[in-house]
């Protein structure tokens, strides 16, 4: 702890000369944990005072490339250099003292400390807090100013939005001295408003000498921002490219091992008859919340609605009345000229019987349950239909039958129905709950964050599974948080804010900056 | 009415000195659980170091040394429990829960082997315990009308480990809210990754908290068998380590309305020993259980309705692993 104590971040950066040499450079790291190799031979450059990105799908590596780097991994071989000298970064302890911070892409920040402690923690300046408060305000009100990172140093962290826990965490690593800034996946709880205030931010460390790592999925942020990107694949670095001479396409084509479609064919149909519509749907939360406040909106066959919004603004609560999770308690809703009125009978069960299927948000928590086989989830919700069980007993060869036919016209891999569901990716997940409730032949589909955790490859066949069903006419109601694949799939879109709907448009004709606006409660339109 | 006071003032005196025990324990509660550790095992802490305050004493006839070998083996105590749950991530209550069974069992059992009393140890002589403390100007305040009383016969008078015990609550306060130390004991309670990415050792952190809070247990223990008691009696701490969680969580994990919590329940025993046997008017003759049992009837009622939700410290219980 002694060394990373007296040191002020500001006046380490700024002594720092912008030069071509490589602040870090990876020789040959190879990372096994149990029989997987997570990294391996990996040769990663960057140079100083550069943003340099690094993309990849889930499970290629980033992420433990990166804990290596910032010493929560022990690599099992392999060098590092720092500025030309070779290093042993065997903690964080060590890594912080070196000058490498981290922005996690789940914050490492304490919920009940007020943004000043949290900032603080690890160099707090002295013995006593408060005289420690004084010396490190003083220091962070300077790195805050200087680089555009607004706070609210009084502020409790679990009141504060993501955009300033964001804020926070860049500070906190400031704080610490760092030179070499390492984000992970840091755009992924942004507005696409805080998504440009973060890049100004990361563009003015930029210009101070902060070297930035940048890791993320996001292709079209990676050309935006970044001076240099590699791309990983298969726990190893399979090509890396300075970013004005490459395309998302070449990045897309590497990450994945072949040629990916990117770009969706909306089938044109036309719309047909409303079967699902919510008239002034209002909803209280345990704690007495008002989170859904007189939701209107139609859906129509072979429709796709879209939702947009950012996480937390009353979609999730809008999913579990309509599929029956929750209790309707203001409002009404038609289900194919059916009418549910508040507190009357409506569960899972009676939504499905409704013809209404249900792709959870959270596959962990509600889509799958995860030490089950994949033939016992794929039945889930519709086990007591009689192909599958004769009242009491359940048909396990019909069952197996209808599984593998599954498995194999989803692309659900391995291709195996006794295999159990937590082994899966996160895609292959996905593909099996997706298979499961179009399956059941529904006419209306509720979708939330499909390609959450989901890696190109499987979006693309999601994407394409959704299509497919959009053209049987089927209605689709399309909740996610990321805005690329509102706009791609939806028809329309409604952007929810606090509860309410705050704007409606045509997806041919919304503009991410009109939807970004809405999303942030600034404009209703 | 004078009788009334004098009642007031001997139920004050004994809540003072029941409460004691309660509050060393529930401080050690403190500093255990705002790092993340669930501390069940205060009960056996305390019983193994009020056996060996009192075997150590009667061995070398030195209640120092009692109480030093009390902080030791409860110490130790807590260093068992840190390596069960810190080092091999094992389950914390099962864990405090084995203590106590260890300790009910060993105290007997040596207590049999050493002294062959029915696992009581020999009684002390006073001058083998810490002794009540009398405060000068006794006899000039004696004269001051209800202050004066109150002073002498509550403020005074007690032996040096119960004015030790409010010292440690005004140390644990200060050290959880005011310096470096706290502000990373509470972060490891509440969010162990942060103080790990911040370059500081969850497990060390950790280490040093159940090691205070074993400190703390040793008081505790010496209290009950070389000051308040003269000896060792089997089963002596009697559930005031689970009375002293309780407090705990009914002061929110915070030092000062811990200390009340604690005083309330010293209050509510010594209001049981008075009543016993004595018939209330409407009422009737209370039965001992019913006050014994009030204090957990009330953290219960109290949490439930009236005093909000206590929050436990974010990562209690959960073992902390760096990869996945």
């Amino acid at each position: 702890m002694k060394n990373s104590e007296n040191k002020g971040g500001n006046e380490a950066i700024a002594s720092l000369p912008p030069s071509t040499e490589s602040a870090i450079e990876l020789k040959n790291i190879t990372k096994r944990f149990g029989h997987v190799v997570a990294n391996s031979d990996v040769n990663l450059k960057v140079r100083t005072g550069t943003i340099h990105g690094i993309v990849g799908e889930n499970g290629a590596g980033k992420s433990t490339l990166m804990n290596i780097l910032f010493g929560l991994y022990k690599p099992d071989s392999g060098m590092i250099f720092l500025n030309g000298k070779a290093v042993d970064v065997n903690s964080p302890e060590k890594s912080i003292a070196l000058g490498i911070g981290m922005v996690h892409q789940h914050f490492m920040l304490v919920p009940t400390f007020t943004v000043l402690e949290n900032a603080m923690l690890g160099n707090e300046g002295s013995m006593l807090l408060r005289s420690g408060e004084e010396v490190v305000l003083d220091r962070l009100k300077g790195l805050s100013n200087n680089y555009g990172l607004d706070v609210d140093f009084e502020a409790i962290i679990s009141d504060t939005p993501v955009g300033m826990q964001q804020r926070v965490e860049i500070l906190k690593a400031l704080n610490r001295g760092a030179k070499i800034l390492i984000l992970d996946e840091p755009t992924g709880v942004l507005t696409p408003q805080e998504t440009i205030g973060l890049f100004d931010i990361l563009r003015s460390l930029r210009e101070q000498g902060v070297t930035i790592i940048l890791i993320t999925h996001k292709l079209k942020e990676i050309m935006s921002i970044t001076d240099t990107v590699s791309v990983m694949r298969g726990g190893k670095v399979v090509a890396d490219f300075s970013t004005e001479k490459t395309s998302p396409e070449e990045l897309a084509e590497n990450m994945v091992g072949r040629k990916v479609l990117l770009s969706i064919k909306k089938p044109i149909l036309k719309v047909g008859k409303p079967v699902l519509e919510v008239k002034n749907v209002s909803h209280e939360s345990k704690d007495g919340v008002l989170v859904l406040k007189n939701i209107s909106f139609d859906l129509k066959e072979g429709e796709i609605l879209g939702i947009a919004g950012v996480a937390g603004n009353g979609q999730s609560e809008l999913l579990d009345i309509l599929s029956g999770i929750e209790t309707l308690q203001r409002g009404q809703i038609t289900v194919n000229d059916k009418t549910i009125l508040p507190f009357q009978d409506w569960n899972s069960k009676k939504a499905r019987e409704f013809g209404v299927a249900h792709v959870p948000e959270d596959r962990h928590k509600r889509g799958l349950v995860l030490p089950f086989y994949n033939y016992e989830n794929s039945i889930l919700g519709y086990h007591r239909n009689e192909d599958y069980s004769s009242g009491f007993l359940m048909d396990k060869r019909k069952i197996l039958n209808f599984v593998d036919d599954l498995v194999e016209n989803f692309d659900v891999r391995p291709r195996s129905s006794s295999i159990s569901s937590g082994k899966l990716s996160g895609g292959n997940q996905q593909k099996l709950v997706l298979a499961r409730e179009i399956e059941s032949n529904p006419n209306i589909l509720l979708v939330g964050q499909p390609t959450r955790g989901v890696d190109i490859g499987a979006i693309e066949r999601i994407y394409a599974d959704l299509m497919k069903l959009k053209s049987k006419g089927t209605a689709i109601l399309l909740v996610s948080v990321e805005l690329d694949e509102i706009m791609s799939l939806s028809d329309r879109i409604v952007v929810m804010n606090q509860g309410t709907i705050v704007g409606e448009t045509n997806s041919s004709n919304a503009t991410e900056l009109e939807l970004g606006k809405m999303m942030s409660g600034l404009e209703q339109v | 009415m004078l009788e009334s006071f004098q009642i007031i003032i001997s139920l004050l005196d004994s809540t003072i000195r029941i409460a004691t025990p309660l509050i060393f324990c529930a401080m050690a509660g403190i500093f255990s659980e705002r790092s993340g550790i669930i501390d069940i095992g205060l009960e056996g802490k305390m019983l193994l170091s009020a056996f060996v305050a009192a075997t150590a004493t009667f061995l070398t006839g030195s209640p120092i040394f009692g109480l030093f070998a009390a902080i030791l083996v409860s110490c130790s105590a807590s260093l068992i429990h840190g390596f069960a749950c810190i080092t091999n991530k094992g389950d914390q209550v099962i864990s405090g829960l084995a203590i106590n069974i260890l300790a009910s069992g060993l105290t007997i059992t040596l207590g049999i082997a050493l002294f062959s009393r029915g696992g009581q140890t020999p009684p002390l002589a006073s001058e083998q315990r810490f002794m009540p403390i009398d405060f000068p100007f006794l006899d000039q305040l004696s004269f001051v009308p209800v202050f004066g009383e109150l002073f002498v016969e509550v403020i005074s008078g007690h032996n040096i480990l119960v004015y030790l015990s409010v010292l440690a609550v005004f140390f644990t306060y200060y050290v959880i809210f005011k310096t470096r130390f706290g502000l990373r004991l509470r972060a490891v309670g509440e969010k162990p990754e942060a103080v790990d990415t911040a370059g500081i050792s969850v497990i060390k952190m950790r280490y040093q908290s159940i090691l205070i809070a074993g400190m703390l247990c040793g008081l505790a223990g010496a209290y009950l068998s070389i000051a308040h008691g003269a000896g060792f009696g089997r089963e002596m701490s009697a559930g005031k380590g689970y009375i002293a969680l309780a407090a705990m969580i009914f002061g929110k994990w915070n030092p000062i309305p811990t200390l009340f919590a604690c005083l309330l329940f010293g209050f509510l025993e010594a209001l049981g020993v008075r009543l016993e046997g004595v018939e209330l008017i409407w009422i009737g003759e209370v039965p001992v259980q019913v006050m014994q049992a009030l204090p957990y009837v009330l953290t219960v009622v109290l949490l439930a309705g009236f005093i909000g939700k206590a929050r436990a410290p974010g990562a209690i219980g959960v073992p902390y692993s760096k990869e996945g």
